[in-house]
């Protein structure tokens, strides 16, 4: 495993279809009308551009995220948090037994970087890759403009909750926030609250529901309230979480409204494990041992739950932590 | 199209469930909050969620609390029902530094009134480090509160969890 430094992106001009090819470490990055190609010193690999740019998206937009991000059964990242890894065929059993799988490390910048840009000059103008396929335009074809305010949202991160004094606040029309079509039903209403003098910043509520049916993006999980390293991350899911998530720690879904159903895997080797159905109401917790993604037919509510501890990797990878919540 | 979202509640949920494979259900530690409210007594603070310290709180909204306290923030969700919350500014607190987890308040809290808030479905409140909170159901619903593991915490996985 290598190393790399160099915060700078290394591209090429546009190529035959407008695109600019990206260089990072040892991996190479085109993109053409339908596919993304990944090379590396070991082999190849294609993806479909509306898969990879979704995923793509994700990664970028959650910093890459806790533990591994598979963009799909080959290519994906592993976040050490200040360094990550790239990788080719590392969590597929088939790359390992060949020895064909291949991993380069990387300074979070320098990753970073080069994602942002590719993912910028990657996405046409009338493609979301954060939105439900239904509303957006599809992303074939040569490079035609482009769509940088789509791509670079900011990510809601709250401090104490969303909706106390000098923290984020609700959405609403003004904010640019209108209800989304699948939410059109879920009540508006914000709940009575009545501060004496004094104590505006501490007595606070919110409508979350509210707040999630108003939301613009699918699968990205975002902080509306915290207690100490405990994190809500509530999310609107539709259609299929664009990446596979392989986790470093327990993480829990408390399904908020509707219904996803997960598919379980082994981390390391994507063997199937369990399909998890979740309904309005039900809790269940992601081992820290397998990867998951989730469908969800009509949009839905989802709380992500996450202990943010930066402690809590190598606790679980050392053994001195469990790979499961609780043992009864 | 219209669409419908689907949302819980003590008089109607449908819990899902998990197709094992290869695995052990009791991994997904699966339960629903409706569930296991409608076999709690009114504000006991039963476990749906733990991850190392932290849990959340599966709470049965009915009638009047007691008042509680906690040395951290917390934050509590409405799932069903309504409920009002009232605050108290402690004159001394009386959770321990550093504690985790609410504790009950002997008796009514002694400080300065901050103000109350009325939740409904889909609702959430800050319980704000050093106050002091009770609640009052308006109609009988189900809490989620987002704390850290404490003395009042009830651990009962085997009886509301998939196996």
């Amino acid at each position: 495993m290598t190393t790399a430094h160099a915060s700078e992106v290394n591209t090429s001009g546009p190529n035959e279809f407008g695109y600019n090819n990206y260089a990072l470490g040892n991996f190479s990055f085109r993109r053409d009308e339908y596919f993304a190609h990944v090379t590396w010193p070991t082999g190849s690999h294609t993806i479909s551009i509306d898969d990879f740019l979704r995923a793509l998206q994700r990664d970028c937009a959650w910093d890459f995220f806790y533990g591994t991000v598979n963009f799909d059964h080959v290519v994906g990242t592993i976040n050490h948090y200040g360094n990550v890894d790239l990788f080719a065929g590392r969590f597929n059993a088939a790359f390992r037994k060949a020895e064909i799988d291949y991993l380069q490390n990387f300074e979070t910048p320098v990753i970073r970087n080069t994602f942002h840009t590719m993912l910028d000059n990657w996405t046409n103008s009338t493609f979301d890759p954060f939105a439900s396929p239904a509303e957006t335009q599809a992303p074939w074809g040569n490079k035609s403009g482009s769509n940088t305010e789509a791509v670079t949202r900011r990510r809601v991160a709250a401090q104490r909750m969303v909706g106390v004094q000098g923290d984020e606040q609700i959405r609403s029309d003004a904010t640019g926030h209108p209800i989304n079509r699948m939410f059109e039903d879920v009540p508006q209403s914000e709940p009575e609250v009545h501060a004496e003098p004094g104590f505006e910043s501490e007595i606070a509520a919110f409508n979350l529901f509210a707040y999630l049916s108003r939301s613009n993006v699918t699968w990205n999980p975002s902080v509306v309230s915290v207690c100490k390293e405990s994190l809500y991350c509530p999310t609107t899911e539709e259609y299929i979480l664009p990446i596979v998530h392989g986790n470093d720690r327990v993480e829990w879904f408390i399904q908020l409204s509707d219904e996803i159903t997960w598919d379980v895997a082994d981390r390391e080797t994507g063997s199937p494990r369990a399909k998890v159905v979740m309904k309005a109401g039900d809790c269940a917790a992601m081992p820290a041992d397998i990867r998951h993604q989730g469908f969800s037919s009509k949009r839905s509510m989802l709380l992500v739950w996450e202990n943010n501890s930066a402690d809590l990797p190598d606790l679980i990878a050392s053994g001195k932590a469990p790979q499961y919540p609780v043992t009864f | 199209m219209t669409y419908k979202t689907i949302f819980g509640s003590l008089s109607k949920y449908e819990k899902g469930h998990i197709d094992i494979i290869d695995d052990d259900a009791k991994h997904y530690v699966f339960s629903n909050m409706f569930e296991v409210a409608n076999k709690s007594q009114p504000w006991e603070k039963v476990a749906v969620g733990i991850n190392q310290e932290y849990v959340l709180e599966a709470i049965r909204a009915e009638g009047k609390s007691g008042w509680f306290t906690c040395d951290h923030d917390e934050t509590v969700l409405c799932m069903d029902g309504s409920v009002r919350i009232d605050y108290v500014k402690l004159d001394k607190p009386l959770a321990q530094s550093g504690k985790g987890g609410s504790i009950a308040v002997n008796g009514d809290p002694v400080g300065k009134k901050m103000g109350h808030v009325v939740l409904q479905q889909g609702h959430q409140a800050l319980l704000p480090k050093g106050s002091a909170y009770s609640f009052t159901a308006k109609t009988t619903g189900v809490l989620l509160q987002q704390t850290i593991v404490g003395d009042l915490t009830k651990q009962r996985w085997a009886q509301i969890c998939l196996s």
